[in-house]
């Protein structure tokens, strides 16, 4: 093709977010020469920049960090591991060939041909228009996120007056976030009976600031012609429909919406990557390996995680079976293997890896799921071959907290072909 | 106070008006088009469905039917003239029943005789094989291959661009306050920055016409708006219609649409309700579950999951049943183009040459220009290149390799060239380009556009609009809030002070 840049490169990170940087760094350390992380953005750290609030790295660091911190260390570290981070770079297409078509405004055309790649492009919000609420389409509605980076990176203000649809991790923050910016937050109004972000959340960003949480309500019209004048709020049925003779009225200038975020993939679904319609995001292994070889997910793209610091335990693993994959494939050797499925039984939304290499192995399996609904005095199960693997006991499970259990391969049988995880009743 | 004089004012920068402003243009005509709004397009036309109608709904001998019928034979010309994406996709009217296949046989008779082309019965299995997408109850249709669609903001402002590049003077924010009359003809119009001198004045107010013929003394039609919600679906839904599907008629409206637009989007709509409240741009849930119930009734697999965005807009329907296309009788020179609905924006190209022989025939002087330029160059449109392409872009010009908007991949040079050729808002940004039309709805790129816009307006981003007037996106600076909370804080203490 004409005046484009074509490269070799061993591992294509696409997505300079946590995951990715995450990958980048544990590809480079497994050995694979040249890794770049396509960024589309001017700097690397994805969303991180603009979550000037703490509570990352509780887990990886064993301390807590803001966003930037968190992302700064990773950046760090990307560098002094020899990572090439290509900015202003927006990914147009990846192919199964595994070659990645890029655009930069310094680099014009880039078509990079990769060892492996992993897709690291992180999750978005959902917007007002999936959620078809009646009303007007005045100015002063934005996803929660995007308010997030108006305020802590544009430098700008949504409103005097603000509402908060849905009690997503992101509403919460913005909540406290707004509230320190000198805005009234007059509610969180949430459909479901139960908060959809983490309990430390709702004390922390609601609670302490003393910002009323509607459970079971529902934003059922917009109000207002060029800037939004307010919010009709109502209690919903069982069907989730407002009640309409218990609406009422709150007068506000911002309405911010945390209803859901969804795995960004667009890239994944164009290349052929098969997606698990329960997360938005490609089915993997245990590996992060997705059904395309070479191909490889981690972070929010593969499923919407509650912390950071998953995220980037996704990457580092993502990382290292890319550059090892990448290995293999100039080395020209390509092993086939068998791979079994992992089902979600009872109260299991979905479960991740979708999918396990069967055979003899020594590691551990780890399974990130998400229960369908809240549930009380659990037992957490993992079962192959109508043998119970491993049980925990847990106190409370909800949707909005991911769960991980981790069984010892070792107790796998080598023929084994199924794997179920359950949520059951102790 | 600004004063500007001119031949011939137009009231309203809608299809209709921008179509006369363009037409004018072709004329030695000093022209003034004014606008109310922040930009072109921002009432009724930018909520059209953008069906190009063929012409069998309307009543021989009617305006509605010949403006149509010739509106729509004009339109590969203009498209071609102005870059405008059009595609002649058919109609395809669709019967549930034997009853409703008599109204497609009066609709066939009725089509020939308004003079449209081509047009067919079809039966059941001619119908299916056309579109499979069709739902089994079907039992005819009336396919009418001229039907086409059009983008409708798209096409209004290549109207408005080629006129102001052909001489037409353009006023945003501009709603005329009051007619200046001598004699019984009108001398000027008034807005609230300038006094437009003009012995012609075009009223193409669309919902506001009758305020504006009243303000010459003219109450000879009155504007009764009916609303009408459109649904777009998320363009992964795929091509599940290529006709624009119709269902037989209802008394006030064509009833509700399977609609694939000309920007590859599925929309259905619109649904039809009066309403006294000229701003009632609400959707409803009773109009979203009307639309789907009728939508899927033709083309089962229309799903409401696949939502991506909503919204109403308001036809300016009015008390007489026709186009209400004359010189006014109460104010010489005042020329009304009102009460233009459905099928107005087919109609628009014809309506404009015939007020353009209204003028004549008031005793407008007119000479047609010599160097008249009917073509407005294409905007660019990256995510529509080939690669090579692609490449040779960001060669001439960085900026389009920078990505704004990553659902409809708009790149940055797109964005400035939208806010050169006339955007002023995140609003008139999405419609000229398609940034924030996709999946995210704006998510992404809003903050991005927003800082384009206000460097390339030399504005403080705090002051960027959604769409003019007070719909200002984020109204307060960083700190703003805390500081007139502090200052509040200062003057309690004074008082408190000051005992």
């Amino acid at each position: 093709m004409e005046g484009e840049r074509r490269t070799w490169v061993d591992v294509a990170v696409i997505g300079g977010g946590p995951a990715g940087l995450a990958a980048a760094i544990a590809a480079r350390r497994r050995g694979a020469g040249r890794v770049v992380v396509v960024e589309r953005d001017v700097r690397l750290g994805g969303i991180l920049p603009q979550c000037i609030h703490t509570g990352f790295g509780l887990k990886w660091f064993g301390e807590e960090l803001s966003g930037p911190e968190y992302a700064k260390r990773f950046i760090e570290e990307a560098a002094s591991v020899g990572v090439e981070p290509m900015l202003e770079t927006m990914v147009l297409e990846v192919s199964p060939e595994l070659k990645v078509v890029a655009v930069s405004p310094s680099e014009g055309l880039i078509v990079l041909e990769c060892g492996a790649i992993v897709l690291a492009m992180g999750c978005r919000e959902r917007a007002r228009g999936a959620l078809a609420i009646p009303g007007t389409r005045p100015a002063g509605i934005f996803t929660a996120g995007t308010a997030q980076r108006l305020v802590n990176i544009e430098g700008v203000v949504p409103g005097r007056r603000a509402v908060v649809l849905g009690s997503g991790d992101v509403g919460l923050i913005m909540a406290r976030r707004l509230t320190l910016e000198g805005v009234k937050v007059e509610a969180v109004i949430e459909i479901m009976s139960y908060p959809g972000g983490l309990a430390r959340n709702i004390q922390q960003c609601l609670r302490d600031f003393g910002i009323p949480l509607y459970l079971g309500h529902t934003v059922s019209r917009i109000h207002g012609l060029d800037r939004l004048e307010g919010v009709s709020v109502a209690p919903v049925d069982d069907a989730q429909m407002p009640i309409s003779e218990k609406e009422w009225f709150i007068p506000c200038d911002a309405l911010l919406l945390s209803v859901g975020l969804i795995p960004e993939n667009e890239l994944s679904a164009d290349c052929g990557v098969v997606l698990d319609p329960a997360t938005g995001g490609p089915m993997v292994t245990e590996d992060m390996e997705t059904s395309i070889s070479g191909v490889f997910a981690c972070g929010n793209v593969v499923h919407v995680h509650d912390l950071v610091d998953h995220v980037t335990e996704d990457g580092m693993v993502a990382g290292k079976a890319a550059a090892a994959r990448a290995s293999e494939r100039m080395a020209g050797r390509q092993t086939s293997r068998l791979l079994g499925e992992v089902r979600a039984g009872t109260n299991v939304r979905y479960v991740v890896p979708q999918r396990f290499v069967q055979g003899a192995r020594a590691d551990r399996l780890t399974f990130s799921l998400r229960p369908r609904y809240p549930e009380e005095n659990v037992v957490l199960k993992v079962s192959a071959g109508g043998r119970v693997l491993r049980r925990q006991k847990k106190e409370k499970v909800r949707p909005g907290e991911m769960l991980q259990i981790g069984v010892d391969g070792r107790l796998l049988g080598a023929e084994e072909d199924t794997i179920t995880v359950s949520i059951e009743r102790d | 106070m600004h004063i500007l004089r001119a031949d011939v004012a137009i009231v309203g920068a809608g299809v209709v008006g921008a179509a006369v402003a363009r037409e004018l243009s072709r004329y030695d005509l000093k022209t003034v088009l004014l606008e109310r709004e922040a930009e072109a397009a921002f009432g009724t036309s930018k909520a059209n469905s953008g069906v190009l109608h063929a012409g069998f709904h309307s009543t021989p001998g009617s305006l509605k039917a010949s403006l149509c019928v010739r509106g729509n034979a004009m339109f590969d010309e203009i498209a071609e003239e102005l870059c405008v994406p059009l595609r002649r996709n058919g109609i395809l009217m669709v019967a549930r029943s034997q009853e409703e296949t008599l109204v497609l046989r009066e609709h066939f008779e009725q089509g020939r005789q308004n003079g449209v082309p081509g047009l067919l019965m079809l039966d059941r299995d001619e119908a299916r094989a056309l579109e499979p997408g069709l739902a089994p109850g079907i039992v005819a249709a009336l396919y009418a291959p001229t039907g086409g669609v059009v983008c409708p903001y798209q096409l209004t402002f290549a109207l408005v661009e080629n006129a102001v590049a052909n001489g037409v003077r353009f006023l945003t924010e501009s709603p005329v306050t009051s007619i200046h009359m001598r004699n019984g003809r009108v001398v000027a119009v008034e807005t609230p920055g300038a006094l437009i001198e003009a012995g012609y004045v075009i009223n193409a107010a669309g919902l506001y016409a009758d305020d504006v013929a009243r303000m010459a003394g003219d109450e000879s039609f009155e504007i009764r708006p009916r609303k009408g919600e459109e649904y777009l679906l998320d363009r992964r839904v795929g091509d599940i219609v290529r006709s624009t599907i119709f269902p037989v008629p209802t008394p006030v409206s064509k009833g509700i649409l399977v609609i694939p637009t000309a920007d590859g989007n599925i929309m259905v709509g619109p649904t039809a309700e009066d309403t006294r409240d000229r701003t009632d741009l609400g959707t409803t849930r009773s109009g979203f579950a009307a639309v789907f119930a009728a939508a899927q009734g033709m083309v089962p697999s229309v799903a409401p999951r696949d939502v991506i965005a909503s919204f109403a807009g308001l036809r300016a329907a009015s008390s007489e049943d026709d186009f209400i296309i004359r010189p006014s009788s109460a104010a010489r020179g005042l020329i009304h183009a009102a009460g233009i609905e459905s099928p107005g924006l087919t109609a628009a190209p014809a309506i404009a040459e015939m007020v353009v022989e209204i003028l004549k025939g008031e005793g407008l002087e007119m000479q047609r220009r010599q160097d008249f330029n009917p073509v407005r160059p294409a905007p660019a449109r990256f995510a529509h290149k080939s690669r090579a392409e692609q490449a040779r872009l960001i060669a001439a010009d960085p900026s389009f390799g920078r990505v704004v908007c990553r659902c409809e991949t708009v790149t940055e040079a797109e964005v400035v060239d939208a806010i050169r050729r006339g955007a002023r808002t995140v609003d008139g940004v999405k419609l000229r380009t398609r940034a924030g039309m996709g999946r995210c709805q704006g998510g992404f790129c809003m903050p991005r556009v927003m800082r384009i816009l206000a460097r390339e307006l030399g504005i403080s981003v705090e002051l960027v609009t959604k769409r003019g007037r007070n719909s200002r996106i984020a109204p307060y600076p960083a700190k703003a809030l805390l500081l007139e909370a502090a200052s509040e804080v200062v003057a309690a203490s004074e008082v408190v002070a000051r005992g």
